[in-house]
């Protein structure tokens, strides 16, 4: 818990990459966690199977902000395979820290929204959740 | 402090030894053991709106049933079971006399005010609301004085109608004759002190403008009865709801109460044991109250463990326990007023109970609480079950410092120091 507030999680949170919205989006998908009030919305154009660009809006906490801004930062120009094969550990491997059951939904929330952003609702497996749980 | 005040006696209603001082809150602490117990840091827990802590007298309570009498209830005729049947009622007594009820049949165990809102909504709502009726309610509910009347008009077409709200987070009451003026209206159902606004409502006044419009009452206290002296016929309501576990008692057990020919007319909301008199294969009569509204085995440790708390409380005395809270909150609005850009929700001390709900300049709630926690200080951070009201105070969410009988001055202190803190991690504060 010490270093929950390391330098890249704040930089992050204070400058965010990829921050805004896309107006010839693929897809757009929001999700929130109802517990907190975390707001998430990933803008995705895809060309021939890869993300040429990603742009992330909403509101919340650090983590779920800094979260946001890395993966997009990490997503762009890969191929949805590679999104799709992006598990939890990835995303904490990028924050660099450990988290407690709360602030781990927060953290989890955007690879949440843009996973079913990319599988389309309803195809996609949800194992975050599962896992998260 | 319990060994200096008991509190004996007033299993009746009748106070024979009320208390006459303000209590010591540095005494009361010593009473509640997690505050004792060993931890790298000392615990600042301000987070009693959610839950309270439970004094030792409450966890003896309920390990002495375990251990003496532990046997179902109404049933056994046996020493035990009559002993822990004793146990049950005369809790049931005791919670009575603590809220003032005519008679303890007035008194339902529930396991939480959730169920205990719920319980109204399915048996007295689905009785008594028809297509074309109204509700009113206000925009300071938690949701579960909300949700279940969803539920309900999703079933028929029931209007739902609320009270506004001020600027300074108090509910505009004169409004409510018009609310009520159509005649649809047939329930008046609102929250006695807003857990996230703190506004202690002016709940009588409420009362009275709905009765003469002839509406039902109901009154969700969950943050009153745990703090002020909460006596529901003077409030004038029909039906009040609270819940055990935020006034020094275990989770699991809450109560409704209500107005005896109010229950009376009530259909049972669950079916099962004890909650019937004579049961064929098709149909079934039902008991009388309350147990009508008790199916099934009840949470009886839970409920002697209430008792347990209620004889704590009305140790202290209710009065003097919201006075110390009026104390604390006072005080913690004057230090958080130190702490730059913090906004506080709510109306100023003369108006609420002790709690304070609060957002501070480009940090998230979430990220206050997590520095906050660093030092050892408990606080909730989210919407605590309340969204629309943080959609009309335009604030996705808050961070909450509440205060029961064993918090200290040193406690806001600590919180107010943790917010200098949370500031210089944030630097300037986040980009948002």
């Amino acid at each position: 818990m010490s270093d929950l507030f390391r330098e890249n999680i704040l930089d992050h949170y204070q400058h965010p990459r990829c921050h805004g919205t896309l107006e010839d989006a693929s897809v757009s998908h929001e999700d929130a966690n109802p517990l907190c009030g975390d707001r998430i919305r990933m803008d995705v154009r895809v060309t021939d199977g890869r993300i040429e660009k990603v742009r992330f809006s909403g509101h919340g906490c650090s983590i779920s902000q800094a979260a946001a801004s890395m993966l997009c930062e990490y997503v762009e120009g890969r191929t949805l395979d590679e999104v799709k094969k992006l598990t939890r550990q990835d995303v904490l491997d990028m924050l660099g820290i450990e988290l407690g059951p709360v602030r781990l939904k927060c953290a989890l929330l955007p690879l949440k929204t843009l996973k079913a952003g990319v599988y389309g609702i309803g195809d996609w497996p949800g194992e975050e959740e599962e896992e998260g749980s | 402090m319990t060994a200096t005040r008991t509190g004996e006696g007033r299993a009746t209603g009748a106070p024979s030894s009320a208390p006459v001082a303000p209590f010591d809150p540095v005494r009361v602490r010593a009473d509640f053991p997690i505050f004792g117990s060993p931890r790298e840091k000392p615990l600042i827990y301000l987070d009693s709106a959610a839950t309270s802590q439970k004094p030792q007298a409450v966890l003896d309570a309920m390990d002495r049933y375990y251990r003496t009498c532990n046997s179902n209830i109404h049933r056994g005729i046996y020493g035990i079971a009559e002993e822990a049947t004793a146990l049950y009622e005369d809790a049931r007594r005791r919670v009575a006399g603590f809220v003032n009820a005519a008679s303890p049949r007035e008194i339902v165990f529930t396991r939480n005010s959730t169920e205990a809102l719920n319980l109204v909504a399915h048996s007295w709502g689905r009785t008594n609301l028809e297509d074309g009726d109204a509700i009113v309610l206000t925009p300071m509910e938690h949701h579960s004085n909300l949700v279940p009347w969803h539920l309900l008009a999703a079933e028929r077409k029931i209007e739902l109608r609320f009270l506004p709200l001020t600027s300074d987070g108090q509910l505009g009451v004169e409004a409510l004759p018009g609310l009520l003026a159509d005649g649809r209206a047939k329930l008046v159902s609102f929250v006695h002190v807003s857990n996230v606004l703190g506004t202690v409502n002016p709940a009588a006044e409420i009362a009275r403008v709905a009765k003469e419009h002839g509406a039902t009452v109901l009154v969700d206290a969950s943050q009153s009865a745990a703090h002020l002296p909460l006596d529901v016929r003077a409030l004038g309501a029909d039906l009040v709801a609270f819940t055990g576990h935020k006034m020094l008692g275990p989770t699991g057990v809450g109560v409704l109460w209500g107005r005896r020919a109010m229950l009376e007319a009530m259909p049972p909301f669950l079916g099962g044991g004890e909650m019937i008199r004579e049961v064929s294969l098709t149909s079934s009569k039902w008991n009388e109250l309350p147990w009508k509204f008790e199916a099934g085995t009840m949470p009886i440790a839970e409920v002697v463990g209430l008792a347990a708390a209620v004889r704590y409380l009305e140790a202290l005395g209710m009065e003097f326990v919201f006075a110390h809270d009026r104390d604390l909150v006072a005080y913690a609005l004057h230090r958080l007023a130190e702490v730059p850009g913090l906004r506080v929700l709510g109306p100023d001390a003369d108006h609420r109970g002790g709690l304070v709900a609060f957002t501070m300049d480009g940090i998230h709630p979430h990220d206050v609480a997590t520095v906050l926690d660093r030092s050892g200080v408990c606080v909730r951070a989210g919407h605590h079950c309340a969204m629309p009201l943080h959609e009309q105070l335009g604030v996705p969410a808050s961070a909450r410092a509440s205060f029961h009988c064993y918090s200290l001055r040193e406690d806001v202190d600590a919180l107010v120091a943790g917010l200098h803190e949370t500031r210089r991690v944030f630097g300037r504060g986040g980009a948002r």
